[in-house]
């Protein structure tokens, strides 16, 4: 027994489907929509979520990008690819001005995205009150009454465990004064870059059954106090090893090259960036 | 370093697939499909069971590219199972019609039809067998000869289907409340995620398709101690549930016009609860209430497992997490628990710094906090 899959692997009926979905979260942004995830050939918490939103968009036209933790060449990133092309055959790139979709997991390119470029997050965790409370039906009544006290009280709480609000990536963000919204755990870094932003912005979570969206041009402000301001990860002083970069999310690396001292160096994250960096240089 | 430097990951991976089938073939043997599907009927059962698509030889094929593994069995599967297109659903199934292969009750000694033992493991004495490492196809030839000679199954006209359910005989007794049929279509739960609270169809099918073993556990919990629930099996049955579906070009559709398409082979369990019912003037009397499990296949722990779910998610005890929908519901599934634990092996580096971030940060400002908060208590003392 044979089989060839269809067009993006779902059948039609499915793909509309989800677009319906697409469309609702856009239309209410920051509200989780439900939607029917599907099983995927990839596991369940590997970026299902996001990847059944590139497949119900993609289109003969469209160029893709997929990045993971900003490499577009990392395990999972090559995995998604891999499938999305085995079942479209579209053209992928790791230039990120030339995409039209997006793919990513916990991070927004560092080349600012354009009006009709569309960027897909994969979401672990879409409740970003589930901290405090663990039951759905619970969240779900919170957010309909826009309750959002709980969200306030654990960066207040942690202002006064550790002197200041020590979320990691993931900081709630606040959606055109309305939801409160996790931001898929990007870093603190790329929060920033999810207000107005040009693109128009999807996040699914697979496991979670989730869609959510920002369209273009959507009001997106950390939650912070005014004597507490948000803050981004700080890489003051430090630049990239590689491109000379300054002023973008770097990783941190154990230099062995340095001999016994073991010196810290950085890089940038987003490899898609530092490349178009180093190939403009040597031009 | 990282998992990827710049690039390169792609040739990585690559080699890790090979690896992968090395494994796989490194004996210089290969397992026949026909082979899995022969000899592994239980593992079919579970993989169907779990990846709600009732198919022996796409479960075959599951399982040996899994090299037997039954989550990534699964998981296969249900991807699969992604690309089908929903063309018909089929007639109200009744588990009245199964052609029953097995059938026992622990409520009473002698049921209506019979006791039927059937095939199960229960009766065995559980040592290995190391004849069966001389095992031939031959030796299975004859022993089904000698078997069909034995049995005389030709001449056994025993009736095996529309047998009549245990609890029925309670209901006429008065032991046992009547239920009225609930005709509302169920909801799907693959075609909407479910929200809470649920309806039963929804709890019934989370269940249904929840890891074999997510299942025991948590159904063994409610057993054991949390709600300490100690049913009885009423009945379970094993056997053939024939599958119709309306003719798709007619409006008006008489059970005569409906088409058959197949029998799938099931467990069902049916299990009695003692509960309490408040009466006027404050007095109780017990009576009563019914679990209710199903699954693919030949599944009997998780069938019965399933009854006790059943049973504690509709009384909903908020004492105990086994009584708690979300708790249930949202944590049995194979392919999401295997998947979000396997996604810790994917590389965090981004999350981890921003992590590292508000660790050094916290503790570079957080020092005279700490001198603080360790001297409070002593002042109380």
């Amino acid at each position: 027994m044979r089989i060839n899959y269809n067009f993006a692997f779902f059948d039609e009926s499915s793909k509309r489907e989800i677009r319906r979905a697409i469309l609702k979260a856009i239309a209410i942004p920051g509200y989780q929509v439900p939607f029917a995830s599907r099983e995927m050939p990839i596991a369940r918490g590997w970026g299902t979520g996001g990847l059944q939103l590139t497949l119900s968009l993609v289109g003969k036209e469209d160029i893709l990008k997929v990045m993971d933790q900003g490499s577009d060449e990392s395990v999972n990133a090559v995995n998604i690819k891999k499938l999305i092309t085995k079942t479209t055959g579209i053209k992928v790139t790791h230039d990120t001005g030339e995409a039209s979709i997006i793919q990513s997991r916990h991070r927004i390119p560092e080349i600012p995205l354009q009006e009709g470029q569309i960027l897909v997050l994969q979401v672990p965790l879409p409740e970003p009150l589930r901290y405090y409370e663990p039951s759905e039906y619970e969240t779900k009544k919170l957010h309909a009454e826009q309750e959002y006290s709980g969200a306030w009280l654990m960066l207040f709480e942690q202002i006064m465990n550790y002197g200041n609000m020590a979320t990691g990536a993931d900081h709630p963000v606040m959606v055109h004064g309305r939801y409160v919204m996790a931001p898929s755990p990007i870093p603190r870094f790329d929060n920033p870059k999810l207000n107005r932003s040009k693109a128009l912005i999807l996040f699914g979570a697979g496991r979670e059954k989730k869609v959510y969206a920002l369209p273009p041009y959507t009001q997106v402000v950390s939650l912070a106090f005014d004597d507490y301001p948000f803050e981004v990860e700080s890489f003051h002083n430090k630049c990239c090893r590689l491109c000379g970069a300054t002023g973008v999310y770097l990783d941190e690396f154990i230099d062995e090259g340095t001999g016994a001292t073991g010196a810290t160096t950085y890089q940038c994250n987003d490899m898609g960036f530092c490349l178009h960096n180093l190939n403009q240089k040597s031009r | 370093m990282g998992y990827v430097a710049v690039k390169g990951g792609t040739i990585a991976i690559e080699e890790s697939i090979k690896r992968l089938t090395y494994e796989r073939l490194k004996q210089g043997k290969v397992i026949d499909v026909d082979r899995i599907e022969a000899g592994m009927r239980c593992l079919i059962d579970q993989v169907m069971s779990e990846s709600s698509l009732y198919s022996e030889s796409l479960a075959a094929t599951a399982i040996k590219q899994a090299e037997g593994n039954p989550e990534e069995a699964v998981f296969l599967m249900r991807a699969y199972r992604s690309t089908l297109p929903r063309k018909h659903y089929s007639r109200i199934v009744r588990s009245e019609d199964m052609v029953v292969e097995r059938r026992i009750s622990a409520c009473f000694k002698d049921i209506p039809g019979g006791q039927i033992l059937g095939a199960a493991f229960d009766y065995t004495q559980r040592l290995l067998d190391f004849e069966l490492n001389e095992e031939t196809d031959e030796d299975a030839i004859i022993w089904l000869h000698e078997y069909a000679l034995e049995s005389g199954a030709e001449n056994d006209h025993t009736v095996l289907d529309g047998l009549p359910k245990v609890l029925d005989y309670l209901r006429e007794e008065g032991l046992l409340a009547a239920c009225e049929d609930n005709d509302t279509e169920p909801d799907d739960v693959t075609k909407e995620s479910i929200q809470f609270p649920t309806s039963r169809s929804q709890r019934l099918q989370i269940l249904t398709r929840g890891q074999t073993g997510a299942v025991t556990s948590l159904g063994y919990a409610a057993l054991r101690s949390y709600g300490a629930l100690h049913p009885t099996v009423g009945e379970l049955r094993i056997g053939n549930l024939p599958v119709y579906v309306d003719n798709p070009f007619t409006e008006e559709n008489e059970d005569e016009n409906a088409y058959y398409i197949g029998a799938i082979k099931v467990t069902e369990v049916e299990s009695l609860f003692p509960v309490c019912k408040q009466m006027k003037h404050g007095e109780k009397e017990i009576e009563f209430g019914i679990g209710y499990g199903i699954c693919y296949g030949q599944n009997e722990t998780k069938a019965i497992a399933m009854s006790i779910l059943d049973h504690c998610l509709e009384t909903g005890n908020p004492e105990y997490p086994t009584h708690n929908e979300e708790f249930v519901l949202l944590h049995i599934d194979s392919v999401e628990s295997t998947g979000f634990i396997s996604h810790l092996k994917l590389p965090h580096y981004v999350t981890f710094q921003s992590e590292l971030d508000s660790v050094r940060k916290s503790k570079k400002g957080g020092k005279s906090k700490e001198r603080e908060s360790v001297e409070e208590p002593r002042h109380e003392n």
